[in-house]
């Protein structure tokens, strides 16, 4: 077990204008699970190699423990990439299966056994262990292949979007599974994936990388609450946080009719507008006049809730997100016995305790 | 969705196949064989206007990606098997969507290693087909591609010369990169290593290993093989300014690995005493190279060398080394090898190719003239082999269906 830590890590391919990943910054605790979630593009995989050794570092460190591994050939940094091989042996028993690779590596057969009927307890494979694949349901031949991860007992798990050919349901199963494990065996785990979804609900922290850049490193709850600028607000959240830009004045910012608190300190430097977020269910619908007109464009029932789909009456005000592709819908989410009709209009602001608001310029969160 | 078919040139004969239903059901009498091997997907083999597809199962996105790098590949001219079409938009008769799936040519006369160990074999094939992957490994590395999942299940073997010639089959973990790092290639190498091991415990375990050596200590010589040819193909060599000739050598020994120089680096140090050579660019194929500007024969690299010898002796017999090569080839090509090898009646062609057939009789040559104690021409051994041998060897044509298992370990089904 150690933690890890990303020093300054940069990554420059030949020829290229500006850095994969650039110094890139995180300390790992020993134990964690930490999530590298972004866009496409953005440097999360190449990050991963980095620790892996499989990428080149041209700036910075990489530390595993107290060891700087920076220079050191993948096979003896001591970390596992899981998922990477997980065709089963057909004519091995399950044993075998899980632990074959250690035989390569030298350890000897009692050890082997002890560590394979280690993984065998976690895993629930127990009574299995001398029969071969076939006899096993799909479920077990997987934990047999996490199996075989388990077993060479490495310092840390390395995972590449080891998810993204299983269909959805057994994204959600599998998920929750390798989640569980991970906690049960308190090996660090460094898990790379584009779905903030599946980021946020297994890591213990998140990092979200932009264009090579960490843009935040925080556990999901603080992300989800307290995004460090607009990049990690609209990424963050499905359906997405609602984010327009409006006017500041003398007191606040007007939001439609209605005037939102942010505060003169934080609106000193921000110029004559902010980017105001607001989650669809931090959303104040109201039909007194009060706030944001918004035209309802589409209702989607969930049964105790219901998501508006509607866009702001006045043109001038536009959802950021918007692009050639259409307009961004404003989404609200509202109480499914009380819902609007489409074509109604409503007014909408953002509950005052839940108003997040950005510099129109940097992007940086301001409150 | 509709379904829809990519392919370079689509063959209409694709829509007739019953893709509303999982490849898995598909229906006996439309299947080319039974074919398992390791997978971690379903693989199909299906005949199709005169020629065998090989069709995997997987989701629509990857199958892109692998056909597009298989395409790539080939564009590179490294051995890999031939992309054929990506089906995607598939719906099942009650409406569920379907996973699309990648289609590839079935390489002819090509043996997946478990089929070659249900043959009874010549010792040390195991050594043999890990020296034929090592090669593939170094070609693919120097062309800057990391495999991710090298192993004998992706690969597929096709005789040589009694050797063999290894290509790429799975190339769904694989990256194209300008270079690749120490750490790429040594990963990838461990793979190899891992599941090399892997895959010949597993024949241990079912009885199919003849060989009584350890999977462990064989699974090695991947490593030390690789790293033997990478070693030759791309070191640095320090050369004293009077050894010129050891430049030329060098040249030499790559030629004999089968490797040609397209550009090698000279530099000499600030007092002129030394020069230090480096092979830049090395293109595979040497020998099979001069066949073909001498005789347009294609073939393999071994089977190259093995008829590029015989050319010589034929040379060398006639008294006729002043004449020009080509004239010699040609004359070579007319005489001796087309009379020879369109002599094997067609019930018997199946058995192995052309330029395989010819090396097993310069081979039985060798076996009768021990036996005989005496020199025979190249027609009495034809009629011998033709007779006692070339019967007994299996057909080699089409072999896709080995006996083995599917295991694709991401269903889910508890």
């Amino acid at each position: 077990m150690a933690t890890v830590r990303f020093d300054k890590a940069t990554r420059i391919y030949p020829g290229a204008d500006s850095p994969s990943v650039d110094k890139l910054d995180i300390d790992i605790a020993d134990g964690e699970f930490l999530v590298l979630v972004g866009p496409s593009g953005c440097g999360k995989s190449t990050s991963l190699r980095m620790l892996a050794g499989l990428e080149e570092v041209n700036e910075g460190k990489i530390w595993i423990g107290d060891r700087d591994v920076t220079n050191l050939s993948p096979k003896d940094r001591d970390v596992a990439m899981v998922f990477q091989n997980y065709a089963l042996y057909p004519h091995m028993t399950v044993a075998d299966n899980m632990g074959f690779a250690l035989k390569i590596a030298g350890v000897d057969k009692s050890e082997i056994r002890r560590r394979v009927e280690e993984a065998a307890k976690i895993l629930d494979l127990e009574p299995y262990l001398e029969r071969k694949p076939k006899a096993l349901s799909g479920g077990q031949r997987q934990r047999v292949a996490m199996g075989r991860a388990i077993v060479r007992s490495p310092q840390v798990f390395l995972m590449d979007e080891p998810l993204s050919n299983l269909d959805a349901k057994l994204r959600v199963q599998t998920r929750t599974q390798i989640a569980s494990l991970q906690r049960r065996l308190g090996v660090t785990t460094v898990y790379v994936t584009h779905d903030q979804v599946e980021a946020m609900t297994m890591g213990d922290r998140i990092a979200l990388l932009k264009d090579g850049i960490l843009q935040q490193v925080a556990s999901p709850r603080e992300m989800y609450d307290k995004p460090a600028n607009v990049f990690v607000a609209g990424f963050i959240g499905s359906p997405a946080m609602n984010l327009l830009s409006v006017p500041v004045t003398q007191d606040g910012a007007k939001f439609g009719t209605h005037r939102l608190d942010i505060g003169r300190d934080e609106l000193a430097n921000a110029g004559s507008k902010v980017v105001v977020g607001v989650r669809p269910e931090d959303v104040e619908v109201r039909t007194d006049n009060d706030g944001l007109e918004i035209e309802v464009d589409v209702i989607e029932e969930l049964g105790a809730d219901a998501y508006v789909y509607g866009s702001p009456v006045s043109k001038d005000i536009h959802l950021e997100g918007s692009d050639e592709e259409g307009e961004r819908p404003f989404i609200a989410r509202v109480d499914g016995r009380n819902v609007p009709r489409k074509g109604e209009h409503i007014f909408v602001f953002p509950k005052p305790q839940h108003i997040h608001a950005f510099n129109q310029e940097t992007g940086a969160r301001l409150i | 969705m509709a379904l829809e078919i990519t392919a370079a040139r689509a063959d209409p004969a694709l829509l007739d196949l019953p893709w509303d239903t999982p490849l898995e059901e598909w229906p006996d009498e439309i299947l080319a064989a039974y074919p398992r091997g390791i997978s971690r997907h379903v693989v199909r083999f299906v005949k199709l206007s005169g020629r065998v597809l090989a069709i995997k199962e997987i989701k629509t996105d990857i199958a892109r990606r692998e056909y597009e790098m298989l395409r790539n590949l080939r564009r590179l001219d490294l051995p890999s098997v031939e992309p054929f079409a990506v089906i995607s938009g598939r719906v099942s008769r009650d409406g569920e969507q379907l996973d699309g799936a990648l289609i590839t040519r079935h390489l002819q006369y090509s043996l997946p290693y478990r089929a070659l160990y249900s043959q009874s074999l010549r010792k040390g094939t195991a050594s043999r087909l890990i020296d034929a992957l090592a090669v593939l490994l170094v070609r693919l590395h120097l062309a800057g591609f990391w495999w991710g999942d090298v192993s004998l299940s992706n690969t597929l073997f096709r005789r040589d010369a009694g050797a063999f010639a290894a290509y790429l089959v799975d190339a769904e973990t694989g990256e194209l990169r300008v270079q690749l790092s120490d750490g790429q290639r040594e990963h990838d190498l461990d793979i190899a290593r891992v599941n090399i091991a892997g895959e010949l415990m597993d024949l241990e375990a079912g009885g199919l290993l003849q060989e009584d050596r350890d999977p462990v200590e064989v699974s090695e010589r991947i490593m030390t093989r690789y790293r033997e040819l990478w070693s030759e193909l791309t070191d640095t060599e320090i050369v004293d300014t009077g050894e010129r000739w050891r430049v030329d050598e060098r040249i030499r020994r790559l030629n004999a690995l089968g490797f040609d120089v397209g550009e090698l680096a000279m530099t000499t140090d600030i007092d002129g005493t030394s020069i230090q050579i480096q092979p830049k660019v090395v293109d595979a194929g040497h020998h099979s190279r001069r066949l073909l500007r001498l005789t347009g024969l294609d073939v393999r690299e071994n089977q190259a060398r093995r008829l590029l010898n015989d050319l010589d002796s034929y040379r060398a017999a006639l008294g006729r080394q002043a004449d020009d090569e080509e004239n010699v080839a040609f004359d070579w090509l007319h005489e001796i090898y087309e009379p020879l090898v369109r002599s094997v009646p067609k019930e018997l062609a199946r058995k192995m190719e052309p330029a395989e057939f010819f090396h097993e009789l310069l081979e039985h040559r060798w076996y009768l003239a021990e036996k005989l104690k005496r020199d025979l021409s190249l027609p009495e051994v034809k009629e011998d082999y033709l007779a006692n041998v070339l019967p007994t060897k299996p057909d080699e044509k089409e072999v896709v269906g080995v006996d083995t298992v599917e295991m694709p370990v991401v269903a889910w089904d508890d």
